[in-house]
């Protein structure tokens, strides 16, 4: 479904990414655990084709959109949801409106349609009645969740979650791990999750790949990942269970 | 050392050229989404957002721009027996420079810094990407009802301020200089023709759409963090002006001789 091949990104003149190959299969949920600043983001940005690669290919489906306009783009981005790393909520309007907007912009539904879309996307998100608040009025885990029933409002068939459990309390962070893994099972969906939260990471993981300096340094499945003799897979997944939840950061301005 | 300064100049002079560049390709990528109907809705928005609440700000200054100017040219054109052109002469500078360059700059000043600032905190804080990835053109969403409102808006300002500042000094030349109003704007009908003011109108349909191509090109391409904003914003003021006094001398020509 997502396949990256030899994909390298620099910017200006540090390297990002290196030659990095993944992919991942329909209706599968994988994971990318790394360090802060080893390119998680930017590999999400490089699926939606936010970011361009300076060498190799990326395909989603059947498309290759690296070299792709932003007209059959937006044909491959119907089919997608992300949810940003700092939420991204449109802040000019309502929560119902953020979780609406793709439905408006996209389909011909009535309004009582789509209002019976956001109540149910935002009940699934433990937000239930939330609609007319301001994204400004929100706690940042609120925000997180708002952006989460965002990115799945119009069903898409393919997910990308950047740190969707990050700042949110350890009982709502596993009823996300649980929407993640129901809505892979309900509706198909292939997601890739970049997370830092060890826990969920095994939840909802098909697969888990790690990345380290802009290499991935190890891909496989949970048990494997689980047992890897790599020193820096032990460090990581056992450094962040001892220390608990995921490392909580301050959002960019 | 001379060349070092040459160097400098030149790379200043490409940067300066390639900003030029974009901006162009963004009006042009606009006009290009004008092909399908834009969202009546969010234009009339930003109309509201954008014009409407100008208006204020654009009357006080041309009352006081009105005033000022008959208070300077009463005084002369007395001393020269000329009082009955006064009215004229307001009216015409009114209509064909002072109106709709002081308009189009009160609104760079105000609606241009306002775009680019919502635009950039947009740009910075990912929102831009979230209206991509959810197919969504920032162009078509973001810039097609700015550009629309603001070309659409400055004339409706444009004859708001004709209008005031023609009242401003009409009021001033029949408390303060002792000229009759009959005399006053019996001379505006004697030396204005309708070009006066259609030229001016048109004028401003140019300096809107200066403000909200710069103000938009700004915004989309703010530089990361919240001081990222602030310079945008400045950048966008300073420029819109610039363009505004500069596109003025050559449309004056174009239109005027
Ligand atoms: N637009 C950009 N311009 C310049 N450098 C960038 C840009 N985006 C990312 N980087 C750099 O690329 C590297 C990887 O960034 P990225 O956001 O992908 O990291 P990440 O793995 O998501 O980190 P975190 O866990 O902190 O979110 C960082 O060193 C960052 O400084
Ligand atoms: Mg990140």
């Amino acid at each position: 479904m997502i396949s990256l091949k030899n994909l390298s990104v620099a910017f200006g003149n540090k390297p990002v990414l290196n030659n990095i190959s993944l992919s991942v299969e329909k209706g599968e949920t994988l994971v990318v655990i790394g360090p802060s600043g080893s390119g998680k983001s930017t590999l999400l940005r490089l699926i939606v084709g936010l970011t361009k690669p300076d060498s190799g290919e990326v395909w989603v489906g059947d498309q290759e959109i690296s070299g792709a306009e932003e007209d059959r783009l937006n044909v491959v981005r119907r089919n997608m949801g992300m949810v940003f790393q700092y939420s991204a909520l449109f802040d000019s309007m309502s929560v119902g409106e953020n979780v609406a907007f793709g439905l408006r912009q996209h389909t011909r539904m009535k309004e009582e349609d789509i209002a019976r879309v956001v109540r149910r996307k935002l009940r699934s998100v433990g937000l239930s009645g939330q609609e007319n608040k301001m994204p400004n009025e929100l706690s940042g885990g609120m925000k997180k969740r708002v952006s989460l029933a965002r990115a799945i409002a119009l069903n898409p068939g393919i997910v990308l979650y950047d740190e969707p459990t990050a700042g949110l309390d350890p009982m709502m962070s596993a009823t996300i791990s649980r929407l993640i893994c129901s809505t892979q099972r309900v509706l198909g969906v292939t997601s890739v999750v970049v997370t830092h939260d060890m826990e969920s990471a095994f939840w909802v993981a098909d697969r888990i790949a790690m990345i380290y300096e802009g290499e991935i340094v190890e891909c496989g499945k949970v048990d494997e990942i689980k047992a890897s003799s790599n020193p820096l897979v032990q460090r990581f997944i056992n450094g962040m269970a001892h220390s608990g939840a995921a490392a909580k950061r301050r959002p960019k301005i | 050392m001379v060349i070092h300064m040459l160097e400098r100049i030149g790379r200043s002079v490409i940067v300066m050229l390639e900003n030029g560049g974009r901006v162009i390709k963004l009006f042009l990528d606009t006009v290009g989404h004008l092909r399908r109907k834009p969202n009546g809705h969010h234009v009339l928005q930003q109309m509201v957002h954008l014009g409407v609440n100008s208006l204020p700000i654009v009357m006080l200054t041309m009352l006081f721009t009105g005033m000022v100017l008959t208070i300077q040219t009463a005084h002369e054109f007395i001393r020269y027996g000329a009082q009955s052109s006064v009215g004229g002469i307001v009216f015409i500078a009114m209509g064909r420079e002072l109106a709709p360059v002081l308009t189009g700059v009160v609104v760079a000043g105000r609606v241009g810094a306002a775009i680019t600032a919502e635009i950039g905190s947009m740009k910075v804080t990912e929102q831009i990407d979230a209206l991509k990835v959810m197919a969504t053109d920032p162009v078509a969403y973001l810039v097609v009802p700015r550009l629309l409102s603001c070309m659409f808006m400055l004339p409706v300002l444009g004859i708001f301020a004709i209008v005031i500042g023609t009242v401003g000094g009409y009021l001033v030349a029949s408390t303060y200089s002792g000229i009759s109003s009959f005399s006053y704007f019996h001379s505006i009908k004697t030396y204005a023709v309708v070009m006066d003011v259609l030229g001016g109108l048109i004028k401003t349909i140019f300096f809107g759409a200066i403000v909200a191509i710069i103000g938009c090109h700004k915004g989309l391409t703010t530089a990361q963090g919240a001081e990222g904003v602030g310079r945008a914003t400045t950048g966008s003021v300073v420029a819109s002006m610039i363009l505004i006094f500069i596109s003025n001398y050559f449309l004056s020509v174009l239109l005027y001789r």
